[in-house]
Formats: C-alpha cells, structure tokens, sequence
C-alpha cells in the first residue's frame, strides 16, 4: 500500500488547470493563416493536398476536409500558407469551417460558435454522449478517450462519454460512416431520447477526409438528420474537443453562462 | 534452388516476369511442405515458414492469378510464387485443413475474387454480407448467448463478438467484422499518399506510412539519408512505447487498478507530446513522407526529450513493480486468456501476441536492416507462457527496449548533423519501375505491417495489398477466451489489442 501511496505523490496533480486558455506546443498545427497577396497560384497545394481541401483564386482552406498534414505549407514557396497553434477549431456551420485570407484566431473565436440558448439551459451543466465510430481509424478514438484521462478530465465540466445511446444527450460520430456501420449508426441515433445533438469529430465524418473517393461508404445520414456542430482535427485534439463542445453548451469562451 | 520459388528481401523488388507461375494443386503442395516445418519440438519453436501474403489479381478476361508470399524468418527472405486461375475454374482444394494459419487468406480470396476453396472449414464472410451470416449455436439448458456490439461500451472501433455461455464460462466465441471496410485498398491504388497510408489504422500511424513510404521508394528508386532513416526508427520506436504504455494503462483498468490507469494515461501523454514537438501531431502524423521526413529534429529539442523519456521511464518502471507486487493484480493477470505455443504457431500468430506465446518472431530483427542492425539491439527473449500476464510483461519489456533504442537514435543522430532529411517533393513525380513486384514489412508496435504492391508496363500501380498483424490476430483472441470467464473477455481483449479497420481495410 505504501508503494501504491508513493506512486500516487510522485504523481503529482496531472490535470490542466484552466482548459480554456491551456498552452500549446508551437509546432501543432492548428488554424491555418492564409495570405492571399502572396499566392502565384501555382496550385502545388492544391495538387498535393490529400483531401482536396484548397481551393485558389482567392486562397481558401476546408478544415472539414484538411488533415492539417502541412504538406501544402511544405511545398509553397511563396510563404502564402502557415499553420498556427490555435486549435479552438470546432463550428457550429459546415460553412465556417471554410476560411479564407480575413480569418483571423480572434475573428473565428467569436464567430465560429453560434450559441443557442435552449442549448446551454439543457446541457451546460450536464452533457452525456454516446460515441460511434463508423469507419474511423482509431486515431479520433484514441484522442476521445484520451479527453477523459487525468490530464484533461473533460468529467469535471460534467461531459462524459457513456455506454448506452438511452442514457444519451447527443452522439459523437468518427469516421466517414461505412456502409456496413450506416444501419448501427442510424439505430444508435434512433435509439437517443429527445432532444438530442449530433456532434462530428474529424475530417473522417466531415466530409469523408482522405475516403471521400471511397464506394464503401453511405453518408446518407448527414441528409436526414441536423448537426449541430463539426469539430476538425486529423485526428482532433482532446483540447480541441472539449473546448469545442464547452463553447457550444456554456456559451462564450466556455466558461460564461 | 527451387525453381517454384523466387526469394526476395524486405524493402526490394521484383520483375514480375520472374514470379513463376504453378499449376494451384503443384502450389498447394509446395505450400504445405514449405510450412510444415513449423512445429514444436521440446517447447522450442522452429521457425518455420509462415504465410504473409495469399491474395489474388484480376488477370485480364477473366482470369485470376494467385499470389504466394511466405516468409523465412530464420534467413529473413521471402518466397513469392503464383498460381493462375483461368476464367472457368471457380475452386480449389482449400489449404485451410492442413495448415490452418491460412484460414483468414482462404477467406479474403473467395470474397474478394469467388474461387471457392474446397473443404475450407468455415467459410464464413470477412467483410461483407454480414447479415446473411448465421452463427454457430449451442443447446443446452444452462447454456446462453451474449451479443454484444458492434457499437461497444466504450470508446472503440465496431465489431460484433458473439459468446457462447455455459454459465459464466465462455465456451466459443465468435467473432464478426467487416464494419469497418472502407476499400482502402482500391483507394490505395487510385489515389495513393502519405496521408491516405496514416488513415489506415490510426494507431499504428508511423508504421503504417513507413511500410508505404519504403515501399514506393523501392518502386521508384529513391535513395533516404541516413539521418532521415534515423528518425524514422525513433518515431517508430517514440509510437511503440507510447502505445504499449497506454495498453499497460488499459489493462489496469480493466481489472480495475485505477491507480495503473491513470498513472500510466499520463505517462503515455508525455510521450505522444514529444512526438507532437517533433512532428506538430501526437501521433506522429505528417512526419514521414516518400523520400524521408519532414521535420528535423535539433539538439535542443533532443535534449528536452531526453529528459522528458527519462522520467517516463522511471514512472513505467515504479509503477509496473508496484502493480505486480499486489496479489490481487497478479491473480487477474495469471493464466487468463492463454494461448499456448503450439497454438500459436499452428494459427499463424504474429507480432507481440505470438512473442508472448514464446513464438519469438519479430521482423526488426529477422529482416536486415542496416540502419537498425548498426544499433546494436538484443531481441527479447521472455518465457512465452501465452497468458495476459506475458502480454503484460513483453510490452512492459519492449517499453524498456524502445527507450534504449530511442537514446542510441539520439546519440547517433549527431554524426549526421549535416545530412538532409528529405529529397524533396520532385521524388512523388518520379517515374515508377514498371512491371515489378514489391514488398515492404515494418515491425509496428501490434506485429508486422505488411504492405505490398505491383505496376503495371507503364510503371502505374495495379494492385496494393496491406495486412495488418491483426488480420491473424483475431482467431487467437476468439481461441483465448475460452474457458475464461465472461467478464474476463474485456482483459483478454485489452491484453491483445487488436486493429478493427487494420483488418477491415
């Protein structure tokens, strides 16, 4: 028992303090920063972009189909492209996710959530998710789990994933939704009491991300039911994550009411 | 030597001119002789030859050719030969029967192109037509059946396993994927990248792009420096530690030892934030690209590392010392999920799974590679007694390893301070071999990634085969559970940690 006491105070405390403003390491790749004046369009982004993400005339960037690879950063010579740190990415329209030249981080900050008020009366003390991988990788899997463990403890802000869609506010959806998972997937909506939010999380479930070519898949799901908010990341960030879901259900910054 | 056979090296290619073709019944011969080598003799495993590769092509108006790839651990060479199909010939005597760790290829063939091996014991779908499938099912008046997925309890890929219960006792359990099946393989062939080869199997993420990375330099002729090799190793070495170290931590939670679980989910966050430092992903994503990596990684950041891993490793080994002094951990651990040596090798295990089952095969060694051998690593030699406990213990083993390997990286990679660590994006437009075969094996932390492709008389590639250690993996998890209670499947599983979408594709 003493060893098992020693462990625990070498331990320390692991967990991050204030989750909104956490640090982040420089070389993540978050946000991308677009200049515009100076693109030659040569299009070797837009060649070499794994997702089709870009877009030229003028210099566009698709978070929900951008694997944040930094290849397109890598092979621009003209220094038109850069990725910052900043990595509060999620937004609530498909839409927004789509930036331009103008985006700045304090522009996307205040603009990319839009927060509903019956939203952050029902959920922002309590939020309970059911969690389906529908083809993805493991990759938003790991990073999912990796929001509960002692460093994130995403529990403390009462988010927790469970294991029945019936105990359920709303369903979390990775990958790019198979065809052998869309009937699962459907069920699992099915099956989550009313009123209930769909969040997506990853360029998997996006847009299709690096499958989008892909015949096995069967998004037909995205066309019957709304979604309330679209996380990026390949894979997403836990800080990106949580923090995206706290702006959605506490409003802003993730800390007002 | 043998004319039926053509040898060939990890990371190398072929003519596919060269590949003989056999009649299937002289091939099917060949195999089982080749093979049947591998038994146990006093508990010690000759390494025999055991299959990698078992796919088929479209040929053209029909026909079919069959590709074999089986490996030599012992020289570390691969025998690849082919068998062809004609439109007509829709069967054959399943391998199957005799050598049992084809049972999955067998499989994978009939699915994918109809030819049905003949006698093949349970020819049940691997990827499609799941709804169609029936069970196997027990009668008895204790006896019942838990289905369970394929959306699971937790955070994880679907897949439906299907128990079947004497009481609390699992007589059978049966296994059913294809959930996860995104065609990648299709994909690979059409539009094939560094990116698209990360998504594979998240987890596995440097292995996975090093496998494809190497694989189309071999077909394109580039040559890597040395340095880049190097941070290939460590990133691959930075992937293993970090995910074992968080298997180590999913174990402990399992038999809830919730001190473990959350000591060792920090411990594995300070390893995947070094990878972030290093490559701007936790996961290593965007590091390895065709030609070498794109990040260097300067002394600065070595050093912060090196203090970083320092500590991990000494939180790995106070914490595994105290979980295996308490009993009630051990007596969880202990002869639960066992797999014997035998069994292992006779299913085709691989990669940590069969180590633990003392099948001590493990391509970084068995296959030469200069940069690795010129590190100067000791392989393991753990008494493989096949239970969760020896799974725990080799990847508490292997953790140690990869630190080590991780500091003769750090220290080496000073000699070539000057090098370059990529060749450009030109290399991606480079032309490929035309009409070659080539293969390309990496020791991911779960087994061997196995990645192979061929191109056509104008150099475009027509075929991309991947399997996953899992692939194999699967029926020893299914054969490991028998006997064990139910509420034991959760550890056997987490002790096994198998890819969903490595074998789903």
């Amino acid at each position: 028992m003493f060893d098992t006491l020693k462990s625990r105070i070498f331990q320390g405390n692991q967990f991050i303090k204030d989750i909104v403003h956490a640090p982040m390491r420089e070389q993540f790749r978050g946000l991308p920063v677009l200049k515009n004046s100076n693109c030659d369009s040569c299009a070797k982004c837009a060649e070499i972009c794994p997702t089709g993400a870009l877009s030229l005339n003028p210099l566009k960037i698709d978070m929900g189909k951008c694997t944040f690879c930094g290849d397109c950063k890598n092979v621009c010579t003209k220094n038109a492209i850069n990725f910052s740190n900043f990595y509060k990415l999620a937004s609530t329209s498909r839409e927004g996710l789509i930036i331009d030249e103008r985006t700045t981080k304090e522009l996307y900050e205040k603009t990319a959530i839009e927060v509903k008020k019956e939203i952050v009366s029902m959920f922002s003390r309590s939020l309970k998710l059911r969690q389906v991988s529908a083809g993805g990788c493991n990759g938003c899997e790991m990073e999912l789990n990796a929001c509960s463990n002692v460093n994130f403890d995403m529990g403390r802000f009462g988010i927790d994933f469970v294991a029945s869609p019936r105990h359920a506010d709303g369903l979390v959806i990775t990958g790019p939704v198979t065809k052998n998972m869309a009937y699962a997937l459907e069920d699992c909506f099915l099956a989550t009491p009313n009123p209930k939010i769909v969040i997506l999380c990853g360029a998997c479930a996006v847009s299709g991300g690096v499958f989008q070519e892909s015949g096995e898949l069967a998004r037909e799901f995205f066309e019957k039911h709304p979604v309330d908010l679209y996380i990026p990341g390949c894979p997403v960030h836990p800080l990106t994550f949580i923090n995206g879901v706290l702006g959605y259900i506490r409003g802003k910054a993730g800390n007002g009411k | 030597m043998n004319l039926n056979w053509i040898k060939i090296k990890n990371n190398s290619k072929i003519s596919l001119l060269d590949i003989p073709i056999l009649d299937i019944s002289d091939l099917r011969i060949e195999i089982i002789s080749l093979c049947r080598d591998s038994v146990t003799q006093d508990g010690i495993v000759l390494s025999g030859f055991r299959p990698v590769g078992f796919f088929g092509k479209d040929w053209g108006r029909g026909d079919t050719r069959l590709f074999v790839v089986l490996a030599d651990d012992k020289n570390g060479v691969f025998y690849v030969s082919s068998a062809l199909f004609k439109a007509g010939i829709r069967e054959y005597d399943a391998l199957t029967p005799e050598i049992p760790a084809f049972h999955m290829f067998e499989r994978e063939f009939f699915e994918e192109f109809n030819i049905k091996p003949l006698n093949h014991p349970w020819l049940k779908p691997l990827r499609k037509n799941q709804d169609d499938y029936k069970f196997f099912e027990m009668d008895g008046e204790e006896i019942h059946q838990v289905a369970v997925g394929p959306i699971h309890a937790g955070v994880i890929e679907p897949g439906h396993f299907r128990f079947m219960c004497n009481g609390e006792t699992v007589y059978h359990l049966e296994i059913m994927l294809g959930y996860q099946h995104r065609g990648v393989e299709k994909l690979m062939v059409q539009r094939p990248s560094n990116r698209l080869a990360e998504s594979i199997c998240g987890d596995s993420v440097v292995a996975y792009n090093l496998a494809y990375s190497r694989l189309m330099e071999t077909i394109k002729g580039v040559s890597v420096s040395t340095k880049a090799q190097l941070i290939r190793l460590l990133a691959l070495e930075m992937e293993r530690a970090a995910i074992h170290i968080g298997d180590l931590g999913a174990i402990a939670g399992d038999i809830a030892y919730l001190m473990g679980a959350s000591v060792f989910g920090a411990t594995r966050t300070l390893v995947i934030n070094t990878m972030l430092e290093f490559s701007g992903s936790r996961f290593g994503r965007g590091l390895i690209t065709i030609g070498g990596v794109n990040f260097d990684i300067e002394n600065e950041k070595i050093q912060r590392a090196k203090k970083t891993l320092e500590k991990v490793e000494k939180d790995v080994r106070r914490m595994v010392k105290t979980m295996l002094k308490n009993s009630s951990v051990v007596s969880r651990l202990e002869k639960t999920g066992t797999i014997s040596t035998e069994r292992a090798v006779e299913i085709g295990l691989t990669g940590l799974a069969a180590r633990a089952s003392g099948v001590n095969i493990d391509s970084r060694f068995d296959f030469f590679d200069k940069h690795f051998n010129a590190l100067n690593v000791e392989k393991i030699h753990l008494k493989g007694t096949g239970d969760v406990n020896a799974r725990f213990k080799i990847r508490y083993k292997e953790i140690l390893q990869s630190f080590s390997i991780i500091r003769k990286i750090f220290d080496r990679l000073k000699d070539y301070e000057k090098e370059p660590v990529n060749c450009g994006y030109e290399v991606l437009s480079k032309e490929n071999s035309k009409d070659v075969f080539a293969i390309s094996v990496v020791e991911g932390w779960r087994g061997e990634v196995v990645h192979i492709a061929m191109t056509d008389a104008q150099g475009r590639l027509t075929r991309y085969k991947i399997k996953d250690p899992s692939f194999n993996n699967w029926y020893g998890l299914a054969l490991a559970v028998r006997n064990n209670g139910v509420s034991d499947f959760p550890l056997c599983n987490k002790s096994f940690n198998l890819s969903y979408c490595g074998c789903d594709l």
